[in-house]
């Protein structure tokens, strides 16, 4: 299968990869790892006349530390993430994809695309991630629960670039993903990002966030509000995941039933928890 | 498809925009010029004539395309050939030496690690990027590290097989 004919630049400054953006407007397209735009094109799913190629944006690649926060640069691969302590995030980039996939594939291109079935996404809403963003106008930044809009849509417009990632540290959290899919290299069915703060003996704050229950991820608030200063314990984490599905709408396919993605986001919260606090 | 050759062959279509490439590729520097929507993987076969980079699925799933990408295991169905501008690619030709074959495809042939073959090349460039990587893995390591490779044939407990045997012999070999 052989995409449609594009044109293709590869810019050495995110103002100039933005102005051509701006130039192209509906007909430019981002390329970041291509790992899940290369099988849009040569599916012919979509069509752009040009493709802005950020393979040469250097500076968009890697972490480094601004105070309480972790800066992840966008073309920061999955298997450099992997290979790194960001917590939460570090654990979720193994497990994208497969080896192949996570050499190419970029957090950027991961975000910005925004797969409901993808990792990183929840992972971001998870860790309440603030995505920086480039345009012609300047910079602005957008909290991960405001950049993901719709299925495959982010509140980037045409002519703008994710360029970095903003994540708290998270000290003294504990973390986990859990993910169902039907094979080890598969997209998740449903998955899980959990993260716990633990104050003398109880949990004193949670965030649980859902991968594949909606369009969109989705924060589990009502079982984050019963986590909220109870024990840590089994009987009591169990409780709190089973409210996992509320609120969400996950879709079916011939993977699954919303049926069963509800009653897997129930299970996985609870798997999540318990092995975020080491039980 | 004819419209392909023409686009990694010396003059193009006036038309078509394309890109001049220089890719090193098993320690040999090709230059090639390209309309940018080629993928590596049809460069490889097509314009360089290295055919042992096989195309199984075209959907980023099988595996069978798998090049070393600056050492780094990659899908080269799933990378433009205008991507791997000034990089270093290895493919399954760069395996053996001059003259005898690589320990990983010793390993294969001495274990039986392929039926219809379709997916070793693949398979054996995934098992070096491990083995580089990780010399003595663990038999659970080894499959981890071949999740993003596909055998239809179902031949995966000899392909496994085949990595350890692979690991031993190097691991002998940087031994001694």
């Amino acid at each position: 299968m052989i995409p449609a004919a594009f044109d293709y630049i590869r810019p050495s400054t995110v103002e100039d990869a933005v102005n051509a953006l701006a130039d192209a407007g509906e007909e430019g397209k981002v390329l970041a790892g291509g790992q899940s735009l290369l099988p849009v094109l040569r599916l012919r799913l979509a069509a752009p006349a040009l493709l802005v190629d950020l393979g040469g944006l250097s500076q968009l690649r890697g972490i480094r530390e601004d105070g309480d926060m972790l800066v992840i640069g966008a073309m920061t691969t999955h298997a450099e993430l992997a290979a790194s302590s960001v917590p939460l995030l570090a654990q979720v980039a193994a497990t994208v994809g497969d080896r192949q996939v996570r050499h190419r594939g970029t957090l950027g291109g991961s975000l910005s695309h925004a797969d409901p079935a993808g990792d990183l996404p929840t992972a971001a809403v998870a860790l309440d991630a603030q995505m920086v963003l480039a345009g012609p106008h300047g910079r602005r930044t957008v909290a991960a629960s405001d950049f993901f809009v719709d299925l495959f849509t982010t509140a980037l417009a045409p002519d703008e670039l994710l360029i970095e990632v903003r994540v708290p540290k998270l000290q003294g959290w504990q973390t986990h993903y859990t993910k169902v899919g039907r094979t080890a290299q598969a997209w998740a069915t449903v998955a899980v990002a959990a993260a716990v703060r633990r104050e003398n003996g109880s949990i004193a704050q949670a965030r649980v966030a859902l991968t594949n229950m909606g369009p969109t991820p989705v924060r589990a608030s009502a079982v984050e509000q019963a986590l909220a200063g109870v024990a840590v314990d089994g009987d009591a984490i169990a409780a709190a995941a089973a409210h996992a599905a509320e609120g969400t709408a996950p879709a079916s396919d011939t993977t699954a039933s919303a049926e069963y993605r509800s009653h897997l986001a129930k299970v996985l919260t609870r798997r999540a928890l318990l092995a975020a606090v080491g039980r | 498809m004819s419209g392909l050759f023409e686009e990694i062959h010396e003059q193009p279509a006036a038309d078509v925009p394309t890109r001049r490439v220089s890719i090193t590729v098993n320690g040999d520097k090709r230059v090639a010029q390209v309309e940018p929507r080629l993928l590596l993987a049809h460069l490889l076969r097509q314009g360089l004539k290295l055919t042992g980079t096989h195309t199984g699925c075209d959907t980023t799933n099988c595996g069978a395309c798998t090049v070393l990408f600056d050492g780094k295991p990659i899908k080269s169905c799933t990378m433009l050939a205008v991507q791997a501008d000034g990089h270093e690619v290895t493919t399954v030709e760069g395996l053996a030496g001059a003259s005898e074959l690589h320990p990983i495809q010793e390993g294969f042939k001495d274990e039986h690690g392929l039926q219809c073959g379709f997916c070793t090349p693949g398979m054996m460039l995934a098992a070096k990027a491990l083995l580089e990587e990780n010399p003595d893995p663990t038999e659970d390591e080894v499959r981890w590290a071949l999740s993003g490779n596909l055998c239809r044939c179902t031949g995966y407990q000899n392909i496994v097989k085949s990595v350890m045997w692979a690991a031993k012999k190097m691991q002998a070999q940087s031994a001694s």
